[in-house]
Parts: C-alpha cells; structure tokens; sequence
C-alpha cells in the first residue's frame, strides 16, 4: 500500500493535470463531515485555481429554521417535560436564547448521544419526554425504531427532512452554477445509490458517493473531473466499501413506516418540495405537534433581529464563503456564535474558524 | 451529525451487539443489520449500526482507484 502522503500528492496531481486548459469548474459537496475533512486536511490548497470545491447544505442543525427552535422554546416555557436532544443542538441560539439557557434556568433539558437514550429516560420516568429529532436520512431511521417501541410518555419534535430533495432544489434555484457534487457518504448508506438516479435524469449533473477520507475526496473529485470532460453524467460510488446501490432496505422501510412527506422550509433554501419529515397520523401520540396541539395553537412565529446580518443561508447554498460575512471572527465565533453554521460542528462557518482556513 | 464511525462486532444480543471502537466498547442497536456476526465491521450512528463496511480502507474496494492503478498513474 502507497504511503497516504505519496498517494494524496499524486492524485492531486493528476487532478491538475487534468483541469489544465479547462474553464472554471464547481464542484460541491454535500455533507459537513466533507467539509471538515476538505478543510481540516487543507484540500482546496491542493487544488489548481480553476477548479472551486464549494460547500452546500449539508448540516442538519444549520438548516433547520429559527421556526422550528422558537416552537421547542415555546413548548419549554410552557410544559413540564423532559426535553433531550444532541449536544450540537443545545447551543443554537434563537434572540439570544438557547437549550443550554433554558437548562440553567432549571427546566430539564439532557443531552443525549442517542435516541435510545431518550426513550430509556422515558421508561425510568413518569414525566413527558420529547426528543429533539433532527437530521437527514442516516439519523432518521433510528428515530423511526425509537417511534415503533416507544413508551406512552415518549414523543419527536422531528425537525428531520429528506435530503435529497434539497438537491434537486438547490439545482432548480439555479443560482449557482453546479457542475458536479461530492454526495453525502453516510446519506448514502441508507438511501443507496439508486436514490440519486431520478436527478441525475433530471439534470443531468455528474455526482460521485465519497467516503471521508482525504483520499476519498480527492478521488471522488478527480472521477466527477473526468466524467464531466467526458460529458458522460454518472453516478460514481467512491465509498462502495460502505454504500450499496440499493442502501439499507431496512432502514428504508421503517422510514416509511413511521414518516410522512410534506413540502418544509430550509435556512437558506425556503421550501424544499417533500423534503420534511412529520410523523405519520397513525403514530400522532408519538409526535410532539399533535400531543401539544393545544399549546402550539396560540404559537405566534417571530423574527431574531441579531441574526439579520447573518449569511449562513447563502453558506449553505454555496453563494458565498465563512470568510465573506463581515460578522466571521469577529462578533461570531465558536464560542459566542450567532448563526448555526458557527455553531455546529458541522457548520462550515465553525469548521473554517475552527482550522483556520481563509482561502 | 451524519458522522458515522467504523466499529468491530464482539457480541451479537439482538436487536443489541457489544461493539469496539478501537478500545472503547460500547453498546448498539443492530436493527436495522439483522445478519451482522461477531467479527463484522460496522458503522455506528447515533448509537445504532447503520451499514456493514466490508473494507476499512480507501485503497480496498474503490474502483476509481482500481482504475488509477491500471492507468499507471498510482
Ligand atoms: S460567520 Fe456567523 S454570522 Fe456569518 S454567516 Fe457564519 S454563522 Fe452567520
């Protein structure tokens, strides 16, 4: 086996080989673990000028709208539940205000590694517990497990969406030019590879499934570089050590089970077309929406004035970069973030102040 | 969040396998993976194993890769 070094160099290489003599490509990858493998192994350094590798929508805590976080707060302030949710979540801030705020004003907020958790602390308890459900296609089966083997006193708030109809989105917007995606690995490994085909039909975008090693990046780029010279739209499965055309059916299946598709608004994208992710009616006494229909009845959505300047949602459509926000390192940082792509882990603003990196 | 991390099967209890993640043991929901057997690699999300990785490295398995190798250029 080639050292990593040795191998990474040359098929960077071969990468600028190939885009000599080439007009500007953009390819874009979808996945916030990408994003900080591109940044923190310093990718894009390794790249030639002419081939831009952009970051797109592909954090669950970032893209969910400041709607969704002022519903959890009202239905905080107002019942006496236990509220779990991922760690990444708790420090989003909505008009200053945050999961971690609400737990050091004594209301029961826990942070979980997992759903399971959640509906462990359900059985052992005799209090309403409601779980944070977030994420994308990999996290929503085990949401959907929790649902089908939950106790009476366990409900999801799910703010989970499909993903992939945010890809058809962003390219139906049109208002950055896409010539290729990096497609979300562990996306990936639950939809399958065929899930992609319809827009590969549709728009005829070339799209590669990579894993997330730099090795895996750079090759999933150097295969969407030849596929787009070649003119040949594909879908390339980089990662097939752990992507299967078909996915997981399993998991698949349980997602039926349990959700339904409705048109839901995005940060940064609006309304993605059959992108969200409620409950299904006959499972209502595990959705937080119908167990606290009465609460969230008088439910009045409002506007956070200090997010105003904040450009997450043109990061997220891959309009601009962390470093083109006059608010970047200087009033939002990690540590006092003011939009969710600086707070996530996976929020490219927070990865790029992270590592460093302003190229 | 999609962050899933690759894990060694040591005990099969379903729907409950003891799996290691290079030291540190804990324990998953195997669901969604009814065939998975000790000895198997799998990854973990969230608490739950989502996918049987049937090679831990990038060299193993990727076909663009295969096709750099006979193209001379690795
Ligand atoms: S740096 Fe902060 S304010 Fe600017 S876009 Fe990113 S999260 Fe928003």
């Amino acid at each position: 086996m080639m050292a990593r070094k040795d191998l990474i160099k040359k098929i960077s290489e071969k990468i600028g080989k190939e885009m000599q003599e080439m007009g500007e490509l953009r390819i874009m990858h979808l996945c916030g673990t990408h994003e900080d493998t591109v940044t923190r192994y310093s990718i894009r350094s390794l790249l030639p000028d002419n081939l831009k590798l952009l970051s797109g929508p592909g954090c669950p805590v970032c893209i969910i709208p400041d709607i969704d976080l002022q519903k959890v707060f009202y239905l905080i302030e107002r019942e006496k539940i236990i509220f779990t949710t991922f760690g990444d979540m708790a420090r989003v801030p909505f008009k200053g205000k945050s999961l971690f705020y609400y737990r050091s004003k004594g209301h029961d907020i826990r942070i979980v590694y997992s759903i399971f958790d959640a509906v462990r602390i359900a059985k052992e308890s005799e209090k309403m517990v409601v779980h944070f459900g977030i994420g994308f296609e990999t996290t929503m089966p085990s949401t959907a497990l929790a649902v089908l083997d939950a106790p009476e006193n366990f409900c999801v708030f799910s703010s989970h969406r499909f993903f992939i109809p945010a890809m058809e989105h962003l390219l139906s917007l049109g208002d950055v030019r896409i010539d290729g995606f990096i497609n979300p690995g562990h996306v990936s490994t639950i939809t399958g590879v065929r899930a992609y085909q319809e827009i590969l039909e549709r728009y005829g975008v070339p799209q590669a499934i990579a894993g997330f090693e730099p090795e895996d990046v750079l090759i999933a780029t150097l295969g969407l570089i030849e596929s787009i010279k070649s003119g040949k739209a594909e879908i390339i499965n980089e990662y097939i050590r752990a992507v299967k055309y078909e996915g997981n059916v399993k998991a698949q299946e349980v997602m039926d089970e349990v959700f339904d598709i409705e048109d839901w608004e995005w940060r940064g994208l609006g309304v993605v077309p059959s992108s969200g992710a409620p409950l299904k009616s006959k499972y209502s006494d595990f959705d937080a929406f119908r167990v606290f229909e009465d609460v969230f009845s008088d439910f009045i959505p409002e506007e956070d004035a200090r997010k105003k300047a904040c450009r997450c949602g043109d990061v997220l459509r891959g309009i601009i970069t962390p470093t083109d926000c006059p608010l970047f390192n200087k009033s939002c940082t990690p540590k006092d973030p003011i939009g969710p792509c600086m707070v996530s882990f996976e929020g490219t603003c927070n990865i790029w102040a992270k590592y460093g990196a302003y190229f | 969040m999609c962050l899933a991390v690759p894990a060694r099967v040591e005990e099969v209890n379903f729907p409950i396998a003891l799996v290691d993640f290079g030291g540190t043991r804990k324990e998953v929901r195997i669901d969604l993976l009814p065939d998975v057997a000790v000895g198997d690699y799998v990854l973990v999300h969230v608490g739950y194993a989502i996918q049987k990785v049937e090679a831990k490295d990038v060299e193993e398995l990727s076909s663009i890769y295969s096709k750099l190798q006979e193209e001379g250029v690795l």
